[in-house]
């Protein structure tokens, strides 16, 4: 049985150059799926390719049981830059998506669940503000809500609270656990947080380093949702996971890039759910 | 009371100037002939021939003479070669109008397509190359021929220069839209027109302005050029026309009127790119 969305074996390669390859993971209907990995992995091309932004090199994307080609409203985009158009307001830009979305709804009805999405987001009263007039974080809670008025059956995170302070960055966080961590919408986000996968994901995708990078395991979060930022530290499993991901980050993932082990196959990478060692002491390490 | 002070400053500054200025000009073409403190019976008296000390340039008394008359009576017509300011100046401004309007209709929908097909572009780019920094003027003859309108004519001269800036300004500025916003519209699958409409318009509507706004100073300094060679009607006739008369008092009143009527077209679209920039 496929998972709702399914990526099959997709590949990039520029020239000789390999950027990844030979990529197979699923995400299911209402999942969270979180892939980390460092800077020149591809992890934006693999979002690209889901988004139908880029099309891959080799490989297929299968959503729902149909082979995906091309962009679709049914997979919602939250872009690192925000990606507003700076000459509408944030209503605007809310409401350029829903008619795309709805071409024949009356326009009274647009712009009702512009302002409804917006103030989802707690921006009911910077609606008609131009983007120029906003904070980073205002900005990418109305490119939050632009992806959420769509309703898309998938929702596309690329590094969505990089480019924002750490403070703003774990309020918008929290938010998007309100907002999406219910079990309702299915999203996969690209990050290179360890916390914010932690925080958001169900599962986890490991990526070794580029170039040709692959997918080294995939990590299922056992802590269960909605999931607190306040506690989460508490509990059993927090430190076992995240040590497993930053030793993965500082170490394995550059251990781990180029050479692929005898008898490998993307279709079939490691499945792991860390737990805490017995001593309940945090994990040393784990062998690569 | 600074603030105040250095508000003022400029204005203050500029006034001086001018009062400087006009005061140099009164000076250099005062009357230094022999008869000009003479009882003017007695100058009569010395005949033409002492009477040579008189620059025929006007003071800028004639001048503001000739400006106060063409604001009292801007729009007779006493024939041909004898029309007011008024009708000299609008039939300048419709021919510059015209020509201009004509030239953004071909040059925003094709500086579109050059922008969003590469290929197309780098294709016509070599003949924009070799007709963008023709004269207008070196088309007159041609327009003459063909045409067999002088008016006519003039419109194409004007057509034919503000092309170029609005078309590479086009281009430019739809090329250069951001490949974000442009995912943005296809991850919405927004239909080509309402992406080109709603997307790339606004997108490239500073860049689009800034050619009609370079454009326009071309025409309306070409019109004048275009006017002396067609003749008949327009401000640049009207310059020439008063050469021929020998009146330098209406020759620096007609460039007086070309420098005003020139800023106002160019704050007007100053103005309208204004309220199309966006701020980021």
């Amino acid at each position: 049985m496929r998972p709702y969305l399914s990526i099959e074996g997709i590949a990039r390669r520029y020239g000789e150059r390999t950027v990844f390859r030979d990529l197979w993971f699923g995400v299911n209907r209402g999942e969270f799926v979180c892939l980390i990995g460092h800077s020149g992995c591809g992890k934006t091309t693999i979002l690209n390719i889901l988004a139908g932004l880029e099309a891959p090199d080799d490989g297929a994307l299968v959503m729902d049981g149909h082979e995906v080609s091309g962009p679709s409203l049914d997979r919602a985009v939250i872009f690192q830059s925000h990606a507003l158009y700076p000459w509408l307001t944030a209503l605007g830009n809310v409401a350029f998506a829903l008619r795309s979305r709805h071409p024949k709804m009356p326009k009274s009805e647009i712009e009702a669940r512009a302002r409804a999405a917006l103030t989802l987001v707690g921006l009911k009263d910077a609606a008609d503000q131009k983007p120029s007039e906003l904070s980073g974080g205002m900005k990418q809670r109305v490119g939050i809500a632009r992806a959420l008025s769509l309703e898309p059956a998938m929702l596309l995170m690329d590094e969505p609270f990089s480019a924002l302070d750490a403070l703003t960055r774990g309020t918008l966080q929290d938010e998007v656990v309100g907002l999406v961590g219910g079990g309702k919408q299915t999203a996969f986000m690209i990050t290179h947080d360890v916390d914010e996968a932690i925080l958001l994901a169900d599962r986890i995708i490991l990526m070794t380093n580029g170039p040709d990078a692959r997918i080294a395991e995939i990590v299922t979060n056992p802590m269960p949702r909605p999931r607190d930022r306040t506690n989460l530290h508490r509990q059993p499993g927090y430190y076992a996971l995240r040590n497993h991901i930053v030793d993965f980050l500082v170490t394995r993932s550059r251990l781990l890039a180029g050479t692929r082990p005898e008898g490998w196959t993307g279709r079939d990478v490691p499945h792991i759910t860390p737990t805490d060692p017995v001593s309940s002491q945090p994990l040393e390490t784990i062998a690569p | 009371m600074g603030r105040v002070k250095s508000a003022w400053a400029a204005p203050m500054l500029s006034a001086l100037i001018l009062v400087l200025f006009l005061a140099a000009w009164q000076l250099a073409v005062r009357d230094t002939s022999p008869t000009a403190g003479m009882d003017p019976e007695y100058a009569k008296l010395m005949g033409a021939a002492v009477n040579t000390g008189k620059s025929a340039l006007p003071t800028p008394g004639d001048v503001a003479g000739k400006l106060w008359g063409a604001i009292q009576d801007p729009f007779y017509d006493h024939g041909p070669n004898d029309k007011g300011l008024g009708i000299q100046l609008g039939y300048s401004l419709a021919r510059v109008l015209l020509g201009f309007g004509l030239a953004a209709l071909v040059a925003i929908p094709l500086g579109f397509a050059i922008g969003m097909a590469p290929v197309f572009g780098a294709a016509v780019n070599p003949f924009i190359q070799v007709l963008k920094p023709v004269s207008p003027l070196a088309w007159m003859p041609l327009a003459l021929y063909t045409i067999k309108d002088s008016n006519k004519s003039a419109i194409f001269v004007i057509f034919i220069c503000s092309v170029w800036p609005m078309l590479v300004n086009t281009a430019f500025g739809v090329a250069g839209v951001r490949r974000e916003w442009l995912n943005v519209a296809r991850t919405l699958e927004v239909s080509a027109w309402r992406r080109a409409l709603f997307v790339i318009l606004p997108a490239a509507a500073p860049t689009i302005f800034t050619g009609m706004r370079i454009s326009i100073g071309i025409a309306w300094l070409v019109i004048v050029a275009a006017e002396m060679l067609v003749g008949g009607t327009g401000i640049g006739y009207f310059v020439w026309n008063q050469w021929n008369n020998l009146s330098l008092a209406d020759i620096l009143l007609g460039i007086l009127l070309i420098g005003l009527v020139g800023m106002a077209l160019d704050r007007l679209l100053g103005l309208a790119a204004s309220a199309v920039t966006w701020r980021e």
